[in-house]
């Protein structure tokens, strides 16, 4: 077996309140491609950023090619040979191909540019990575792709060691994606390790030689990509912790009968988003979203719900067509939606309990009507009760709850509009068990009492519990729709979702 | 030694979006000196466009400054009482301190790059707009004009009067001192600007600066520089009005940091940074020197049409600019 060329061991490293990594062994063969692959919060940014120096470690060794380092930052990360490749390319457009492969670094003769050495040497540089371009072309009127093997070409000049591409492929498509691989391909045969990073499964099963899984800061196991199936992958991502949850009671988990769907989209879908999809919601019905992560769950709902545009298909509420002009509109048709941010996107922070409760009803009746203060009152009173929010304070901040009770008040705002389609996005993330396990309550509830809900959760036994029917997606597509009936459990999911079984 | 095939073809580089302005503006050049030829019998008299020059190289050489800043994406307010600060300094001080001009040439040079760069290091330091700071900057100069003095001195240093006087003649025709020194700085520019590190980071800067940074290049350094380069060309602007006018006055240039702004956009080069050419400047306060002289030449219009030519002008190129410019989203 070679040496490897990167070591890290015992890496932790810890925010306030967030252990982000905990003693993560990781390491690199020179000429491999190695997946780094994890659900979101699983520590993959973490571990690529302590590794280029953007964060310090608190504990645990760095050994690149048998010296022990310590990287101050990306730059000197990258001057010892570790070159960082981002998603979003990180280049001039407005510059040369060529420009952009050397600025900083020019040839220069008493402070003169060479531009013809400049351009020689990067056609020469491209011309490794099998590419024939204009290297005097602007950079902006190429396609990303050829942009983003710009960036590798200027990473791999600067230092040819280690090179982390981080989630390079999002943002191609598929044949740029295969562009991509020769490259990366090509890099292999010359023995520079490759560290990639990427939600795309099918992609990890082509490209790469070794898969390293993370889930919550902790390493779940390094193992050779030919030795590992799919779904054993995507059960190590997911982790099937048995929780410690709140039975709930066996609720008839029928099929809504209703002839007209309440929310009927059909086709819909939005380019780079997710791919056109079919997907009816009825009265009472809880329709969970399961997939992984960028699997394009949240972009299912933010396209029901038309916080983004649809460019294709056609939603219709019940049993009338509607163009989704952006929230007011979803408002207007009763529909709600708690976003899964709910600190940067739903909450604010520096209004109180009752304040941000009653925000949504007061947009939705116009500012020119306040509701009165005793209306407010009692709808507050109600809705802190019902959900036991707490402390039962309507004038604390929001600032200063935790993170489940301000779910619960954002769902409180969103229950007083009385909607018909209830849209949760993840959310119980980052709540306690007592108050997952209330939240859940409280959709079977309100399902029961006749409103559909549209549930996303990372979580799949969570959408398993809850749901009436599952739709599966997996890279942007709507892959599976299965009724919840009692052959239906995680397994079969999870085997849904690695087959891949394309409509 | 490879400096011509490097201009070469730097210059034969496909043909793309970013010439477009320059095109542009070069055509409108044409057509309006095409116009002047064919209404005037005396427009085709090369001293016209010598003219032209010598009217406005004070005007071109604080565009050149301009350009600078602009490339980054920033802005400089500060211009045109810069100079009007340099005309009043230099002449009090040949005037009433009886100063020799050779220790006040490279002071009020010294006084402008200064102020340059303090609003350079303000801009980049505390991440303040660039264009509050040079307005700051603007208030600042102004203002310490009149607390030198109120009425114009008038400059009758003997260097001042031969760099007013004195021509530079070829055959029947003549430039003054000032157009050679407008001329040098431009040449300058220009090569700074392709062929130094300093001239690509401001380009790089001024596309994507957070891209810049993550490159690795040297952002502070050539931010403030670009704001000291525009401080120092407009305390030379203003040496050169000084020769013009040999006066100096609190009054003089106000409103010339629009000019200039309103040459380099019509010269071509984006508001938003990282794209023109220092020609595409020189193309730009010809544009607004020729509009001048043909309103001069017809004789029936008020100057304040020069105005509004410029201002529709501008409205026209800004238009052009986003045509080109790929939209985010």
């Amino acid at each position: 077996m070679t040496e490897a060329i990167l070591t890290m061991t015992g890496i932790s490293k810890e925010f306030p309140g967030v252990k982000a990594l905990s003693e993560v062994d990781f390491r690199l063969l020179p000429g491999e491609v190695h997946a780094l692959m994890g659900e979101n919060g699983a520590g993959k940014s973490t571990l690529i950023k302590v590794l280029t120096g953007v964060y310090d470690i608190d504990q645990g060794d760095i050994v690149l090619d048998g010296e022990p380092v310590r990287f101050s930052g990306p730059l000197q990360a990258q001057h010892a040979g570790v070159s960082t490749v981002y998603q979003e390319i990180n280049l001039c457009p407005n510059l040369s191909v060529a420009e952009n492969i050397f600025i900083g670094r020019e040839p220069r003769f008493l402070g003169h540019i060479r531009w013809s050495t400049v351009e020689r040497r990067a056609r020469e540089l491209l011309r490794r990575l099998q590419l024939d371009i204009d290297v005097s072309a602007t950079l902006g009127t190429y396609s990303l792709a050829v942009q983003q093997m710009v960036a590798i070409a200027r990473a791999i000049d600067i230092s040819a060691k280690v090179l982390i591409l981080d989630e390079p492929t999002s943002s191609l498509d598929a044949s740029e994606v295969q562009q991509l691989f020769r490259v990366i391909r090509q890099l292999k045969e010359e023995g520079i390790a490759i560290l990639f990073v990427t939600h795309f499964l099918d992609q990890v099963y082509e490209i790469a030689d070794r898969i390293t899984v993370l889930r919550n800061g902790r390493l779940v196991g390094e193992h050779r990509t030919s030795e590992l199936t799919l779904i054993d992958l995507i059960g190590k991502m997911i982790g099937k912790e048995l929780e410690v949850l709140e039975r709930l009671e066996d609720r008839p988990k029928r099929l809504a009968e209703d002839a007209v769907p309440l929310v009927d989209a059909r086709e819909l879908g939005r380019k780079g988003a997710v791919a056109p999809f079919s997907l009816t919601i009825h009265k009472g019905e809880v329709v969970g979203l399961a997939g992984l992560l960028g699997s394009g769950r949240t972009e299912v709902a933010r396209l029901i719900y038309g916080a983004d545009k649809a460019d294709h298909g056609q939603l219709t509420v019940a049993g009338r067509a509607v163009t989704m002009r952006g929230p007011r509109t979803a408002m207007a048709n009763d529909i709600a939606f708690c976003s899964e941010n709910r600190r940067t996107e739903g909450l604010i922070e520096e209004l109180t309990v009752r304040e941000n409760i009653v925000l949504a009803m007061q947009a939705t009746r116009g500012w020119t009507r306040p509701i009165p203060r005793r209306r407010q009152d009692e709808l507050v009173d109600k809705y802190v009760k019902a959900l036991d929010i707490r402390p039962p304070n309507p004038d604390a901040l929001v600032r200063n709850l935790s993170g489940g009770n301000q779910q619960k008040v954002l769902l409180a705002r969103w229950l007083i509009t009385e909607p018909r389609l209830l849209i949760l996005d993840e959310p119980t993330r980052g709540i306690d068990i007592g108050a997952k396990a209330e939240i859940q309550r409280l959709v079977a509830q309100l399902s029961d009492g006749g409103m559909a809900v549209l549930f996303v959760s990372a979580e799949l036994e969570e959408v398993l519990r809850l749901s009436h029917k599952v739709a599966v997606l997996r890279d942007r597509q709507l892959i599976a729709e299965l009724p919840n009936d009692d052959s239906l459990d995680v397994d079969r999911v999870m085997e849904t979702i690695a087959s891949g079984a394309k409509p | 030694m490879t400096t011509f095939a490097d201009v070469r073809s730097r210059l034969a580089r496909p043909q793309q979006r970013r010439y477009l302005p320059l095109y542009a503006t070069l055509a409108l050049l044409a057509l309006m000196y095409g116009s002047g030829v064919a209404q005037y019998e005396a427009f085709s008299d090369p001293q016209v466009v010598l003219n032209v020059f010598i009217d406005n190289g004070f005007l071109l050489v604080v565009a050149v400054g301009m350009t600078f800043v602009i490339l980054t994406g920033g802005i400089d307010l500060s211009v045109g009482a810069v100079v009007a600060l340099t005309t009043m300094v230099s002449a009090t001080l040949l005037q009433e301190q009886g100063w020799p001009a050779f220790t006040v040439l490279p002071l009020v040079l010294l006084i402008g790059a200064t102020l340059g760069f303090g609003m350079g290091c303000i801009i980049h330091y505390f991440e303040i707009q660039p264009f509050i700071v040079t307005l700051a900057g603007m208030f600042l100069a102004r203002g310490l004009c009149y607390t030198i003095g109120t009425s114009s001195i008038t400059i009758d240093d003997p260097f001042w009067t031969r760099m007013a006087q004195s021509k530079v003649r070829f055959g029947d025709n003549f430039i003054s001192p000032s157009v050679i020194i407008a001329l040098v700085v431009v040449l300058v520019a220009v090569y700074v600007l392709a062929f130094t590190r300093l001239g690509r980071n401001t380009y790089a800067i001024g596309g994507n600066p957070r891209s810049a940074h993550l490159m690795g290049l040297p952002i502070a350094r050539t931010r403030i520089a670009v704001y000291t380069i525009s401080g120092f060309c407009s305390a030379l602007g203003g040496v050169l009005l000084s020769f013009y006018m040999l006066s100096g006055n609190s009054l003089h240039a106000v409103g010339m940091e629009l000019d200039a702004i309103a040459a380099v956009v019509i010269g071509g080069t984006l508001l938003t940074g990282g794209s023109g050419f220092v020609l595409g400047t020189v193309l730009g306060v010809l544009v607004l020197g020729l509009i001048q002289t043909l309103i001069t030449f017809d004789g029936r219009l008020s100057s304040w049409w020069t105005k509004i030519v410029i201002g529709a002008l501008l409205f026209a190129f800004i238009l052009l600019q986003r045509l080109i410019t790929p939209r985010k989203r």
